[in-house]
């Protein structure tokens, strides 16, 4: 996978992963491009689209489209399952996910994505080990917390 | 919820977080980006507080306002800040937003080596997954080098989350330093099988990858992953490794007999469509066998449905029937609401079509373009109907006329863009089919009858341009038309004149050219009259052309306008002039081939860029006379001098269209070519003319009348209709006739001419020197090429992941004399001889990046097939402070002569390389000499830099120019310049009381670091030290040296060299 971004129906970029070094500017044309071109797509359209040299895959989700670039010779149905996997997971975590969830957590969103993708290929296909993995993650940093404003106060 | 305990505790301490700056955004809709330079003003503020959870806190907005599209490059340093916080909560979001900011151009990207490297190794999972993770974005092709060894030992980690994360982020480091791939291959390998499925499955992740791009190195592996296939129940990992095998069977083809079986178990038993997809896309690359096609199709679901096109498309390719015989499922996709799906329909047709069915497809195109509502769609399909018909040079197209027609239809399409495609078909047809051209003409007279219709809208669309063609075919084939006088008028009509200037100009040239046809019947039928009124007509008309604002009409009609007068004047005295303005238009255009002209080969002796004449001066562009002065002059001339005039005009006129006609591939040229004169060479002979004998000619009395464009439609039908009878009823009874005998005469010119009609295509030769252009297709950028790596090989000794164990004690010497320079500004450096007299069991002393630069210096020469080159000193400008001179030998390798060396560096802010005066930044500056084979010379250059306490890596390039036998190519090199501390230093003398005295002084610093592994004798290493780093020895006392050198801005540097254990540790 070359990149993933997820952006909502106004074509606000919620979130975005490359995983292909690009400059900012590129990076930038590129996803103003593609949330063009996805958004102007009928609900009823097919959810692969050929751009450039690239296969796009995308599903909406509600108000938010995840958008995946893939290679030539990717399988699109295994990236549409990758996409709701994803999903799934941000389900699991924020229980019963909304985009605001998203915009306000977004460092979360960042944090399951790298748990489950890394470096543009599935990393960990069990859901229940993704989900392992960030909330002891996430209990380590509580922790860690508590300890810190305890010292505050002290 | 142990979320929101986090979230809560955050909530607490910070003034602003990030759910304050989302919600701020949020409320400032109207004002968003001042609100923003505010809310970056807070966070530079913020950064500058020593508090490590405010900073992480900024650096985790600025991840939001990045995301938004600001530019937060500024804050790479305090990201790193946050990186290296030994809180997990901090080092989390630091990683994170180094992960989305950093990109290979970050240059402070080198200072997190250390900083990741003890977070792999931390005794905390979590850290280390951060890391990885982290690495997994910005892995620079430098971290990648330095951290490939310690990935590596991940690999083995006791943690499977670990070991999984490691395992993926091999492959960015393969990519990044393709060298560790051989080293860390059999590790891979052993993951294969490793206990966790996590891990494994990210093992065949990697390798998949891997053996993608390059499936010959990984063929002994097939028999591995065919075990792990048929094991296997992860989907996702069955993907993979069938995409794999996909990859590996065109080098086996062993291989495809035994994956038939479990693939078509897989097709039988599998669920998962993406599963599914990806056997039955192996299976078309693999075994040729297509057995499942239908199952793909039987699905509805729009996905699918698309993926099952695309698969057809795949086998389209190699078993056309087996598709054909979808053509219904294909057709009835066309009526899909996915646009996506209608292309990609489109597209199989174009490969489905054949001589029967073609025109049973067009028509069902057809009738799509009438409904379909975007333009953009529409276009797509026409431009689909013409590829369809004209592809393989209209070999599937066994009638014209109805080939004609569909592109007349064509042309009631408003708003296309396509009217060029449409016109150039048919001056290709109505030109290289010969049979066609009275029925095509007719068709033509129509068009143009009915110019209106189409030029009524010439703003918004292209159309127009078929009546370019109209006009042309009408004219050059006049002999054909019914009746050239409508035609002539038609074309003669006050709207023409709202029409592009480039349709006018052919209008105009065309009117003659008919007005020429009208004459002949006129005077052939005795009718002198007539053709005088012709004549009439064509004075009253065409001075609304000669007041065209386009210059080329303007040209040609007033030219056409005194020569029609002339006529006029001739027809006066009864004289018939039929013939001679015939004459001017003789002659058989036949079709040359589009590169024709590019392949006549240029005579010996023809400079084709040499002055034909002197260059133009401004005097003689007076003589030209701009065409309102032309124009004003004309009433003035006397009737004779007019016509010689006219003449001449005409002849370099006609002279002028052939040129023009022998560059435009839609052009016939007249048989007496302007290349006549080199007929002799074969390039022109050699040219295919097309010859297209007809057995029966396709004649069609009583062609419907132009405005009935609907009936005609309908007429066509029918007629299509009946000839599909006709066609089976023939093949039923061969002889059976038809009543109407036009019907009977398609048919059999349908059945009879099919092989006649073929349009001979024109070759595309090339002349004989030609280069062959493809010799760009090697793209050395892709960056999977590096990964070409034999991996069966057993490893050699050298082939090491680099472990850079001094790297520690060079931290150390980092924080040591030259650093410290810069703290102690003026004063001198501090000396390590101190500690020979205090501390006389002290093992070592050693200047830092010593041992780096006596690496740099061996790493530098790189062999490049052309050019060797070696720095092989960087020296302190004696005279001026702030220089330094690069010294640089280029070594000629090749057999070749290499010439115009340019040396180019680019700058830092610290160091610049020194350049005439007057040359920019980018300019490279000349090598002062040529290289014949084999032989070496030495440059020098000369760099300012500013602060010498830091080391500096300059990346350059060198273009040179390599002169062979049968040319020249230019060639590049890249190279780097390592600045190590020492560059800076002279070599400058002391002597010993001096050198005791300095030591007296108190003013030097110390420090001291000992190196292990350095195998030389004591006095090579002297000498090295000498040579490389300007010292000079002061006084040398067994296994002990000490060593003086000056930097160039005048500080003192003491060095005290001791050998521990002689001589095997010599220092």
């Amino acid at each position: 996978m070359q990149f993933m971004l997820l952006f909502s129906r106004q074509g606000k970029l919620r979130l975005q992963k490359w995983y292909v070094p690009l400059s900012d500017k590129e990076k930038k044309k590129i996803t103003r491009e593609l949330v063009q071109t996805v958004l102007a797509r009928k609900p009823k359209m097919c959810s692969f689209l050929e751009w450039r040299d690239l296969k796009i895959v995308y599903k909406r989700y509600a108000s938010l489209y995840f958008c995946c670039a893939i290679e030539d010779q990717d399988n699109e149905l295994i990236t549409l399952e990758i996409i709701h996997r994803y999903v799934e997971l941000l389900d699991k975590y924020f229980g019963s996910v909304c985009e605001l969830d998203i915009i306000f957590n977004f460092e979360k969103a960042y944090f399951i994505l790298d748990e489950f993708l890394l470096g543009g290929e599935a990393q960990e296909t069990s859901k229940k080990n993704v989900l392992k993995a960030i909330e002891q993650a996430d209990l380590l940093q509580e922790v860690r917390m508590t300890c810190c404003e305890q010292w505050g106060e002290i | 919820m142990a979320l929101k305990m986090v979230k809560g505790s955050i909530d607490r301490m910070f003034d602003k977080n990030l759910q304050d700056l989302v919600r701020g955004i949020r409320n400032h809709k109207e004002d968003e980006a001042k609100y923003i330079s505010t809310c970056i003003d807070e966070i530079k503020q913020e950064l500058k507080q020593d508090n490590i959870a405010v900073k992480a806190n900024a650096v985790c907005k600025l991840t939001y306002l990045q995301m938004l599209g600001y530019d937060v490059s500024w804050a790479a340093f305090n990201i790193i800040e946050v990186m290296s916080s030994s809180k997990f909560t901090y080092k989390r979001i630091g990683y994170l937003a180094a992960s989305q900011c950093f990109h290979e151009g970050t240059d402070v990207i080198m200072l997190t080596t250390n900083q990741i490297r003890k977070d792999l190794s931390s005794p905390n999972q979590y850290d280390t997954g951060v890391a990885l993770t982290g690495l997994s974005c910005f892995v620079t092709p430098d971290l990648a080098r330095d951290l490939a060894n310690d990935i590596m030992t991940l690999m083995s980690h006791t943690k499977p989350y670990i070991r999984k994360k490691a395992v993926l982020i091999m492959y960015k480091v393969f990519l990044k330093y393709p060298e560790s791939l051989r080293p860390a291959f059999p590790r891979l390998k052993e993951k294969l099988e490793d206990p966790d499925p996590g891990v494994q499955s990210a093992a065949v992740n990697v390798i998949c990858e891997l053996a993608r791009r390059n499936p010959k190195n990984y063929l002994s592996l097939a028999p591995l992953f065919f075990k792990l296939m048929t094991s296997s129940t992860n989907n996702w990992v069955l993907i993979k490794i069938i995409k794999l095998f996909g990859a590996l069977t065109p080098l086996e083809p062993r291989l495809g007999k035994k994956l038939i079986e479990p693939l078509t178990n897989l097709i039988h038993s599998t669920s998962a469509m993406s599963l599914l997809y990806e056997c039955v896309n192996t299976v078309i690359a693999v075994t040729k066998i297509v057995l499942i096609i239908v199952r793909i199709n039987i699905l509805s679901c729009t996905v699918v449905k698309y993926l099952g096109l695309l698969a057809m498309s795949k086998i389209l390719k190699t078993h056309p029937k087996s598709v054909q015989s979808h053509k219904d499922l294909i057709l009835q996709c066309l009526d899909d609401k996915d646009e996506s799906i209608r292309l990609r329909a489109l597209d199989l047709l174009y490969g489905m079509v054949s001589k029967k069915n073609l025109m049973e497809i067009v028509k069902k195109l057809m009738i799509h373009v009438d409904k379909a509502e975007g333009t953009t769609y529409r276009d797509e399909l026409l431009t689909k109907i013409i590829d369809i018909c004209s592809q393989s040079n209209y070999q599937y197209i066994t009638n014209f006329e109805w080939y004609i027609s569909i592109l007349v239809e064509l042309t009631r399409l408003e708003g296309t863009r396509h009217g060029h495609l449409i016109a150039s078909q048919m001056l290709d047809v109505a030109i290289r089919v010969k049979a066609i051209r009275g029925f095509a003409v007719a068709q033509m007279a129509m068009l143009l009858d009915n110019a209106h219709l189409l030029a009524g809208n010439t703003q918004r669309n292209g159309i127009c341009e078929v009546l370019y063609a109209a006009a042309w075919i009408c004219g050059e084939f006049s002999e054909h038309l019914e009746d050239p006088l409508q035609t002539l008028e038609a074309m003669l009509r006050p709207k023409v004149t709202t029409l592009p200037g480039h349709i006018q100009a052919v209008y105009v040239q065309n009117a003659v050219k008919l007005f020429a046809a009208v004459l002949t019947r006129r005077e052939t039928a005795g009718e002198k009259q007539a053709a005088q009124e012709t004549t009439e007509m064509l004075i009253e008309k065409l001075p609304q052309f000669v007041q065209s604002a386009d210059l080329e009409v303007q040209e040609r009609a007033s030219c056409i306008l005194q020569l029609v007068k002339y006529i006029q004047k001739l027809q006066a005295k009864e004289v018939s002039v039929a013939e001679e303005v015939t004459a001017l238009f003789a002659g058989e255009l036949n079709p040359v081939a589009p590169k024709a002209q590019k392949k006549v080969p240029v005579p010996e002796g023809l400079d084709l860029d040499a002055w034909i004449n002197e260059p133009p001066s401004e005097s003689e562009s007076e003589d030209e006379k701009p065409k309102a002065i032309f124009q004003e002059d004309e009433p003035k001339h006397s009737r004779p001098r007019l016509t010689e005039l006219d003449e001449q005009e005409l002849a370099r006129r006609r002279e002028a269209r052939k040129q023009e006609q022998a560059n435009n591939p839609f052009y016939i040229k007249s048989s007496p070519s302007p290349q006549k004169s080199y007929q002799d060479t074969p390039g022109v002979d050699h040219i295919p003319v097309v010859q297209i004998d007809l057995t029966v000619p396709l004649k069609v009395p009583g062609m419907p009348i132009s405005d009935q464009y609907l009936k005609l439609e309908e007429e066509r039908r029918l007629k299509q209709k009946q000839e599909k009878k006709d066609k089976k009823k023939k093949k039923k009874k061969e002889k059976h006739g038809k009543s109407r005998r036009h019907d009977s005469a398609h048919t059999e010119s349908e059945e009879d001419i099919a092989p006649a009609q073929r349009v001979d295509i024109v070759t595309e030769e090339m002349p004989e020197n030609a280069l062959p252009s493809d010799e760009d297709d090697k793209d050395s950028n892709d960056p999977y090429k590096a990964l070409d790596i034999d991996l069966d090989k057993p490893l050699a000794d050298s082939e090491k992941l680099p472990v850079r164990t001094h790297r520690p004690s060079r931290t150390e010497g980092l924080k040591s004399p030259d650093v410290d320079t810069t703290a102690e500004e003026q004063r001198p450096k501090k000396s390590k001889e101190k500690d020979k007299k205090k501390d006389k069991e002290r093992k070592v002393c050693y200047f830092s990046g010593h041992k780096d630069h006596l690496f740099n210096l061996l790493q530098n020469p790189s062999n490049h097939q052309h050019l060797n080159y070696k720095v092989y000193d960087i020296q302190g400008n004696l005279q001026d402070g702030s220089q330094v001179v690069v010294s640089v030998i280029f070594e000629n390798n090749c057999t070749d002569f290499l010439k115009s060396m340019e040396f180019n560096v680019l700058d830092s802010l610290n160091t610049r390389l020194v350049r005439p005066s007057g040359a920019s930044v980018h300019d490279g500056i000349a090598v002062p000499f040529q290289l014949p084979p084999g032989v070496s010379n030495e440059a020098r250059f000369v760099f300012t830099v500013q602060s010498i306490v830091m080391p500096q890596k300059l990346k350059g390039t060198l273009t040179f120019i390599v002169k062979t036998e049968d040319g020249s190519t230019h060639e590049k090199l890249d190279f780097k310049l390592h600045f190590t501390c020492t560059s800076y230093l002279i070599t400058t003398p002391c002597y010993s009381d001096a050198f005791a005295k300095l030591l007296e002084s108190e003013e030097l610093k110390v420090n001291a670091l000992k190196l292990d592994s350095i195998n030389m004798p004591f006095h090579h290493l002297l000498a090295k030290i000498c040579f490389h780093h300007h010292f000079s020895v002061v006084e040398r006392i067994d296994s002990c040296a000490s060593m003086y050198s000056r930097s160039i801005q005048g500080h003192h540097v003491c060095l005290l060299v001791k050998s521990v254990s002689m001589p095997s540790c010599g220092q």
